[in-house]
């Protein structure tokens, strides 16, 4: 399957089935970092992926400075 | 979010709202599920001068707006203040983010006074509190723990300032957004590329991995246990505030450090450095 990966923006061929997990380990990704996008529907950690499908692994942490100050 | 707003008394039915939106997942989220909970919130872009990063999310911004019928108000700092974030943190001796953090600071609580907006609301999310106050602990810096709370009173020449995400996590803003179609800026601020606040997500996050729970039970126990005890040292700051000499806002000093910083950007950038 086609993986398009972030940061810097890339795309990587894995072969099918694997699960959620799995793939993600595979490519040492913490879960707690990433969505994991089918088309353009959200997949669960559990869910299997086909050789077929298409997928993003969409990072989700964010920010620069996010200290609460005053003043 | 709604038990958020409730549990901290963040905000009343008749306010009107100003949200800092960036272009990312947790501001359009936020500004979306206010607005779909009937308060009357309008959108606040900061333009930072951060080249094509600022361009593109300044697009997302717009777009949510027009998309979906909300007042966007925008603010171009180069244009309107003489700097950019690159070249004024150097000028400045300041890193990016500590510049890019005072200047949206004092833009936001400016544009909420002149703008005659009861609060301001930011996109801080659970993973966003527990970094801060990860890194606040590591070095126990004891003033910064006493104003990290999702609400921030309204004090002299200050709007109360609310965080209505801190009990949803980055996973969690993200699948709203896109289960809700919001399309926003996915690539990351490229002046916060291995900054700290960052490394202390890495870090949380693999905690998180290891024991589901871990960042609320820090982030919540902190609120509801230790806060309190740090919280004394805000009043105390503010009895000594004055008006900046410069613009009027609320400092320890004589100029603030928001005017100071767009001096030094503005001399910087006529010497050429």
């Amino acid at each position: 399957m086609k993986v398009l990966l972030r940061n810097p923006k890339r795309e990587v061929e894995i072969e099918g089935p694997i699960s959620v997990f799995a793939l993600l380990r595979r490519l040492d990704i913490n879960p707690e970092s990433v969505l994991v996008i089918r088309g353009d529907t959200l997949a669960t950690k559990e869910e299997e992926l086909a050789d077929d499908d298409h997928v993003e692994i969409r990072p989700v942490i964010s920010g620069g400075a996010g200290r609460a100050r005053r003043p | 979010m709604r038990r958020a707003i409730d549990h901290f008394s963040m905000l009343r039915r008749d306010d009107r709202v100003l949200v800092a939106v960036s272009g990312g997942k947790d501001s359009l989220m936020a500004w979306d599920v206010l607005r779909s909970l009937g308060y009357d919130a309008d959108g606040l872009y900061v333009g930072l001068g951060i080249g094509d990063y600022s361009a593109e999310s300044l697009r997302y911004a717009r777009g949510f707006a027009q998309e979906r019928g909300g007042h966007l108000i925008e603010i171009d700092v180069p244009a309107a203040y003489g700097y950019d974030i690159p070249s004024g943190s150097r000028a400045a001796g300041r890193v990016p983010c500590s510049a890019c953090g005072l200047s949206k600071r004092h833009l936001f609580n400016q544009a909420a006074r002149d703008g005659g907006y009861d609060v301001v609301v930011t996109g801080h999310n659970l993973d966003d509190e527990a970094a801060v106050l990860l890194g606040n602990v590591t070095r126990w810096n004891e003033s910064y723990l006493a104003r990290q709370y999702p609400v921030l009173p309204a004090s002299e020449g200050f709007v109360r300032k609310v965080k209505p995400l801190v009990r949803l996590s980055e996973r969690e803003t993200a699948a709203y957004c896109v289960i809700q179609g919001i399309d926003y800026i996915v690539d990351e601020c490229p002046m916060a590329d291995g900054n700290r606040h960052l490394g202390y997500k890495e870090v949380l996050n693999d905690l998180e991995d290891r024991s589901p729970g871990s960042k609320a039970a820090f982030v919540f126990g902190f609120l509801d246990r230790v806060h309190a005890r740090f919280a004394a040292d805000v009043e105390d700051e503010r009895a000594t505030l004055a008006a900046c000499e410069q613009c009027g806002a609320p400092t320890p000093l004589e100029v603030c450090a928001f005017c100071r910083l767009r001096e030094r950007a503005a001399a910087g950038a006529r010497s050429g450095t």
